[in-house]
């Protein structure tokens, strides 16, 4: 398996004449994110003239360049290069990584560089904060204690984040807990809400209409438009759900509003 | 210097050229339609080429001044006039407005999009390196939000001595003339194997209507289906304002200036950036008329006009 994502080509493409798609492979995989963030990352080093953003999904990155400056065939043969390096690099980084799941070791604490671990993201499940928690429950015939233990029993990469600002989709998900969307979406979903959409779960970051099966609620803000970066999480890190009951969930999100809380990191 | 807003029309935002940087976040760059409008309209009241704008939609809006100033419109020809004296508000001139003169615009003669320019610039808070409106996000421009009646601006200081307006009045650009038949250039894109010969076909020769399901996110085509060799789900790839995406009916929808950050649908195309100020005034059923370009013409095109960002 690893050898046939080896042989899968990086294949490069124009998406109008101000930005380029790096597309690493068509799964959602995280061999393949791995390498969309070590592309990242590494332009990001190189500080190529002309670039002005880079916007990274699951499989692919998109980059952003002034043709002024630099020209879709000059941008293509240092992008060429760059990607040479970078297999040798990635080609190590499995040899001592060698592990399908991140569960907080070396690899995750190496992309996670910018906060230093994995965030954790306190939770309250179930309840006035996660209204179908229960019907999880019936229908998985899983105890809810399972379901949030489950839940918070993985380490969740941020794959990417889009759909709404700070929005992160997660990789990750036991399969056990998987469920599929509600048939009639709700038209408002309150910031905050944890949830689970088939074999995905995330936070909506700001009110927003949606169709996952909503188990909690986090006291943190994973989006504020006043603080820079923006957004609570940046793709290609880390997060851990950690349980808190309704007492530390509005303690938590009384120091978040008044401004004195802290994001905590995890080993 | 203050702008009051009488009547804001249906859709009129403020606008710069958009917001850079923030894309890994899912926070989209916003900014003018038409950017082409955008900076002649600057250009002719002495402003900087990024000061914030009014971009109205279809119906321009109504407002006055606490000071004598100048204003230019640019884009959609929104007959603005002054209701003091009827003076007309050509498109590609400045024209000076009396404190307390109140200017209305109409509906938009030709184009869709007006872009109305106030020497000085429109003065709202930088959010995330810009001052335009993210309506989605609720972010930018003023309060977020588009304008509603009755909202008050505030607009930066600019040099308008005597020698300064009689220059700026003598500056002129030939308005556009907008037809309803619009080619658009546009490069292959990342998806376009997801595509039959016959579907490629389709896209390039037949005209595609532009439907009023259109806005500041993305403009909806209608006509023949594209045909593709599987589905058009992908993998959820980055997306540029000017990406043509084609759902699973077939039809194309072309990403506007606020469209999302990432998207879920096959891009079979995307619009050559010079063209986009045409997409950007395509009213409801226009023609479009795909024609494909090669990367490397386009860019060198973009260097023959010294086009730049």
């Amino acid at each position: 398996m690893e050898e046939m994502n080896r042989e899968e080509t990086v294949h490069i493409a124009p998406v109008g004449d101000e930005a380029l798609l790096v597309e690493f492979g068509e799964r959602i995989d995280e061999t393949l994110n791995r390498r969309v963030h070590l592309l990242k990352n590494r332009l990001g080093k190189t500080g190529i003239r002309g670039i002005r953003e880079t916007l990274p999904t699951y499989r692919s990155l998109l980059i952003f360049y002034d043709p002024a400056l630099l020209s879709y065939k000059r941008l293509c043969r240092k992008l060429a290069g760059l990607l040479k390096t970078e297999e040798d690099q990635t080609v190590d980084g499995r040899q001592t990584v060698g592990k399908s799941r991140p569960t907080g070791g070396g690899q995750a604490v190496e992309e996670n560089q910018t906060t230093g671990g994995i965030l954790a993201v306190p939770c309250c499940y179930g309840g006035r904060h996660g209204p179908d928690l229960a019907d999880m429950e019936k229908a998985l015939q899983i105890t809810a204690d399972e379901i949030v233990r489950l839940h918070c029993g993985v380490d969740y990469k941020v794959y990417m984040i889009g759909f709404l600002p700070g929005f992160p989709y997660l990789g990750g998900l036991d399969e056990r807990i998987r469920m599929p969307r509600l048939a009639v979406p709700r038209t408002k979903i309150p910031a905050r809400s944890v949830g689970i959409g088939d074999s995905q779960t995330g936070v909506y970051p700001v009110d927003s209409p949606g169709g996952w099966r909503l188990i909690g609620k986090t006291p943190l803000d994973f989006y504020c438009p006043q603080k820079e970066p923006p957004v609570l999480c940046r793709a290609g890190t880390y997060i851990r759900f950690v349980p808190v009951d309704e007492r530390a969930y509005e303690a938590i999100r009384k120091d978040v509003e008044s401004g004195v809380y802290r994001p905590e990191y995890v080993a | 210097m203050k702008m009051e807003i009488i009547s804001a029309g249906p859709l009129s935002t403020v606008q710069d050229k958009g917001r850079f940087g923030y894309l890994e976040y899912g926070i989209g760059q916003a900014g003018v339609m038409d950017r082409d409008a955008f900076q002649k309209a600057n250009a002719l009241v002495g402003n900087r080429d990024n000061e914030a704008v009014i971009e109205a939609t279809l119906l321009g809006p109504a407002f006055r001044f606490d000071k004598d100033t100048l204003i230019a419109c640019m884009g959609a020809d929104m007959q603005g006039r002054s209701e003091a004296d009827g003076r007309i508000v050509e498109r590609g001139r400045a024209f000076p407005v009396r404190a307390g003169e109140t200017v209305r615009f109409g509906m938009a003669k030709c184009g869709v999009r007006g872009y109305i320019a106030v020497a000085g610039g429109i003065d709202v808070p930088v959010v995330m390196g810009s001052r335009s409106t993210d309506c989605k996000c609720g972010i930018g421009g003023y309060e977020g939000r588009r304008l509603k009646d009755g909202d008050l601006l505030s607009v930066f200081d600019a040099n308008l001595s005597e020698k300064a307006t009689k220059r700026l009045l003598k500056k002129s650009f030939s308005p556009m003339q907008y037809g309803t038949d619009i080619v658009l250039r546009v490069i292959p894109g990342p998806q376009i194997g997801y595509f039959t010969e016959r579907g490629i076909q389709t896209f390039l020769e037949t005209a595609y209507e532009v439907t009023s399901e259109s806005d500041r996110m993305g403009i909806r085509l209608r006509g023949p289906a594209i045909e593709g060799k599987g589905g058009m789900d992908i993998v959820s790839d980055g997306i540029t304002f000017g990406s043509i995406q084609v759902t699973s009916s077939g039809l194309p929808i072309i990403l506007a200036a606020e469209h999302q950050t990432t998207g879920g649908y096959a891009q079979i195309a995307a619009v050559a950036a010079i063209d986009l100020p045409y997409l950007a005034q395509a009213r409801p059923g226009d023609r479009i008329h795909f024609q494909k370009a090669a990367i490397e013409d386009v860019q060198r095109e973009r260097k023959k006009r010294r086009y730049s960002l």
